[in-house]
């Protein structure tokens, strides 16, 4: 049998990027501030960890203008959804094998 | 909350598992869990907040069928019986639409209060993008029920309960998909006792009574129980 701790994304090991992407699953696209407020982030802690799941090709970025202010929302990606999802397939899969 | 990487990064590497490993898996389904839910749905909803709307809903019917006694209707008076016009010395209407205002008042300031309490106790902001999702989808067909109720009103239809029911179960089951599911249910129970009225117009007062005042009044006590007393 396949070992369900491989199937674990790295990506995800961090609690941060984790609770960006359950935002993502439920929310078609989200703006910088209400993640923020969300996940209770300052911006460069939230803004580094979103800079790796965009690297990483799980989420992408728009850009737009409200006014003169930059408005910037994510979205998950295609990709992004099935590695979230794969995840939790992982770790459910580790806990039911323990319990 | 999420600030724990330094932790979850040793897992991966260690080949048995240990206690520790799965409570740390479990407690990260936990927030994924919460983050969803925080985020695409208001929660902070109170069902105090429904029994406060409940009771001024209450005291209003009381206050208005006052009123229409004392115009000399009987307690199941046709509904033709108070239109405008009918007495020139009585300034009926006025009194009815002050005693309308008032509950909405009430209702309106008694829900936020409540609400605004559960909010930050549980430590989560009174307005963010749930709030809004829920406030705007609630008002849609709130915002188009409350003008087809003026004109019911100007034109003096007996089918002001039972349109001010329909409506606001409708508002309500769009409301849900961003609060409580539970709402979805009061929502249905508000369009089916909307649409018996229909079969007995005149008996508008008593079912307006039993849908925001009766039926708030229960559905907030159970929600209360069911959400709040065991977090408290």
């Amino acid at each position: 049998m396949k070992n369900p701790i491989e199937s674990l994304n790295k990506i995800f090991d961090s609690r941060i990027r984790l609770g960006v992407m359950s935002v993502l699953m439920v929310n078609e696209r989200i703006n910088f501030n209400d993640l923020k407020q969300m996940l209770e982030l300052t911006d460069g802690n939230l803004a580094s960890h979103l800079s790796t799941l965009e690297q990483a090709a799980l989420i992408s970025v728009h850009k737009a203008f409200v006014g003169k202010k930059t408005n910037t929302t994510y979205q998950a990606t295609e990709a992004g959804r099935l590695a979230f999802k794969n995840h939790l397939d992982a770790l459910e899969k580790m806990i039911k094998n323990i319990s | 909350m999420f600030a724990n990487p330094k932790y979850s990064h040793n897992f991966a590497k260690q080949s048995t598992f240990k206690m520790t490993d799965q409570q740390e898996q479990i407690s990260a389904l936990k927030d994924i869990r919460k983050m969803m839910e925080r985020s695409s749905r208001f929660i902070s909803l109170s069902g105090l907040s429904g029994v406060g709307a409940g009771i001024s809903a209450l005291v209003g019917a009381f206050l208005a069928q006052r009123e229409l006694d004392r115009f000399g209707n009987s307690r199941f008076g046709d509904a033709r019986a108070y239109a405008p016009g009918v007495s020139g010395e009585t300034d009926l209407e006025f009194n009815l639409i002050c005693i309308a205002l008032g509950v909405l008042v009430a209702a309106l300031s008694s829900g936020f209060l409540f609400t605004w309490l559960r909010a930050r106790r549980g430590g989560l902001p009174l307005w963010d993008r749930t709030t809004r999702n829920m406030l705007v989808n609630l008002f849609i067909p709130l915002f188009a029920g409350g003008c087809f109720v003026l004109s019911l009103l100007v034109n003096n239809s007996g089918l002001v309960a039972p349109a001010c029911l329909i409506f606001y179960g409708l508002s309500l089951i769009n409301a849900s998909k961003y609060t409580l599911t539970d709402i979805r249910y009061l929502g249905f129970l508000e369009v089916i006792l909307g649409i018996i009225n229909l079969i007995f117009p005149a008996l508008g007062l008593i079912f307006w009574t039993i849908g925001f005042g009766i039926l708030h009044i229960l559905y907030g006590t159970v929600m209360y129980f069911k959400y709040e007393r065991k977090s408290t």
